[in-house]
């Protein structure tokens, strides 16, 4: 790591390491010409690992069969958590555009709202950040909310849309597209084509990919028809939005052409805060997503080159 | 390799009781139950049906009664299991289907516990800061992710579901230890009923299948004194 984070080393932003792992391994110095390096800790000594580490040291043990006192850890970067989601304003209200515009009623807190707290590059443990600062500022907000409202008059298609959706998927016959295949070669492309590095090519081959999936994935039967705790119905529903966010994620980093915290991209590799230094906002358009953009509010943290 | 996999199935529209199936599976040995599961599940029956979210044993939803043991699906490998394994839903608690159980009645005694923080104080400008060795107390049980595996296996749980069952204990251990919490009497109060720590026959076999490694038998114990102490 001294030759890309001289100061920080491994402890540098997780981007970084990750771009730092990707580029040893596709040089052909994976451990074993394979596709993974190694974490070293055996100089922090069983102390500190037991006590400081003792999530990671018993994955290692329990998932790799490592034993991270004696033995280097392999490793590879993988998608962690998704740093964009449902945009809210400071009180875990949804907003609706560019104006911050408040949807009613709407509320979003934790890994699927997107407050904006880290840029483009979420840093270790932020996630207490989203959970018990914006879970208690939502709850908050949630209480005062119902304080002020008469009594809600519920939406009356509200379930309409969503039993159709469910109805459709039941009524098809068996032997359609399968929900495990259409998933595994959604992750898979979007693992390869969407991942540390980006670029023009990568990215057109996964719109084009993801795409055909949803094709596919109207074709998509299952085969418990069952009214009890329906995990195939739920995995066949949930699949669909899979790919609708995998359409809004491919998309978005295409038109960014530039390169910024976590979205790497080969062919404009240089941080462009002239034309990129701002949101991207995802709307449901007829052939796709449609994009459109929002300012950076900045106030105390001035953006600046990343040197560590 | 190839492991044979015995799945008890139950689905409350098709079945009058639980039944056994069996499974043939290609697996790494280094795969996870979880794993086979989730192939199961992918290849050969859709319908089959078990709770997982993280697959890292942090979220506590899957776990199940394997090879007679509660394990977490997600942290078992097939090659501490062998080439013959059998999955069945956690015992004690109602079957809804396949893997899955009622945590309602689990999920109900961990709240009779009042598991959060009791502090009537002014809110302190800061955080309530605490020392090491204060922390230290009671750290071991601040591992539980409320898997119910301990409670689900506890011979005095199964003989009288009443029984607060070892998770909500050490979930009340977890507060009454805390030297920032001020609810250990209303806690102890609870827990003194005769459906909370006196059932605990020291079987130790929640801390078999407690799959963070808690020393469950122990709480249960320290928090028998607590009431004990508070009495004399």
């Amino acid at each position: 790591m001294e030759k890309c984070a001289p100061k920080l080393m491994e402890l540098a932003p997780r981007d970084m390491v990750s771009r730092a792992m990707y580029q040893e391994i596709r040089a052909g110095r994976g451990i074993g010409g394979k596709d993974y390096v190694y974490l070293d800790v055996r100089h922090l000594g069983r102390k500190v690992i037991e006590e400081k580490l003792p999530d990671i040291t018993d994955f290692a043990r329990i998932y790799q069969g490592v034993e991270p006192l004696t033995e280097p850890v392999p490793v590879q970067p993988t998608a962690h958590y998704a740093m964009g989601g449902i945009p809210t304003n400071v009180h875990s209200e949804v907003v609706r555009d560019d104006k911050g515009t408040v949807v009613p009623g709407l509320f979003a807190a934790g890994e699927c709202a997107c407050v904006s707290v880290h840029g483009a590059n979420r840093l270790g443990t932020n996630s207490l950040v989203d959970l018990l600062v914006f879970g208690r500022r939502a709850g908050r907000q949630m209480a005062r909310y119902a304080g002020r409202m008469e009594r809600p008059m519920p939406i009356a298609d509200a379930v309409e849309s969503v039993r159709a959706e469910l109805e459709a998927i039941r009524g098809r016959a068996a032997g359609g597209e399968s929900v495990a295949t259409i998933r595994k070669e959604l992750q898979d492309v979007m693992m390869d084509n969407v991942g540390v590095y980006r670029d023009d090519k990568l990215l057109t081959a996964a719109l084009a990919k993801v795409k055909e999936l949803q094709g596919r994935y109207q074709k998509v039967a299952i085969t418990d028809c069952g009214s009890v705790f329906n995990t195939e119905l739920l995995e066949a529903q949930e699949l669909g939005y899979l790919l609708d966010i995998a359409h809004v994620t491919v998309s978005s980093a295409l038109a960014r052409t530039e390169s910024r915290g976590a979205h790497s991209r080969e062919d404009y590799p240089e941080r462009d805060d002239k034309k990129w230094l701002k949101h991207t906002l995802a709307y449901k358009g007829n052939d796709g997503p449609d994009l459109r953009y929002k300012q950076v509010s900045i106030t105390r943290f001035e953006p600046k080159p990343r040197t560590y | 390799m190839e492991v044979t996999l015995r799945i008890l199935r139950y689905d409350p529209d098709r079945d009058e009781a639980p039944h056994w199936e069996t499974y043939k599976v290609g697996v790494d040995p280094m795969d996870r139950v979880l794993d086979l599961l989730i192939k199961v599940k992918a290849e050969q029956d859709g319908s089959l049906s078990f709770r997982r979210s993280c697959g890292h044993g942090i979220c506590g939803s899957d776990a199940m009664l394997i090879n007679g043991r509660n394990r977490l699906a997600c942290r078992i490998r097939v090659d501490q299991l062998g080439k013959k394994i059998s999955v069945a839903p956690l015992p004690g608690l109602p079957v809804v289907k396949d893997m899955i159980v009622d945590m309602n009645g689990f999920f109900g005694k961990y709240r009779s516990v009042k598991p959060y923080l009791i502090n009537d104080q002014p809110e302190p400008e800061r955080e309530r800061r605490q020392s090491q060795v204060d922390r230290a107390r009671y750290d071991d049980t601040t591992k539980c992710i409320l898997c119910a595996a301990c409670t689900s296996s506890c011979p005095s749980f199964w003989a009288r579901p009443e029984y607060v069952g070892p998770a909500a204990i050490v979930q009340a251990h977890r507060f009454i230890f805390d030297s920032r919490d001020e609810g250990a009497n209303e806690r102890l109060e609870i827990l003194a009923d005769e459906d909370g720590v006196w059932r605990c026959r020291t079987i130790f076999n929640c801390v078999d299948a407690c799959p963070r490694g808690i020393n469950i038998t122990r709480a249960i114990l320290e928090v028998s004194s607590a009431i004990v102490g508070r009495r004399g």
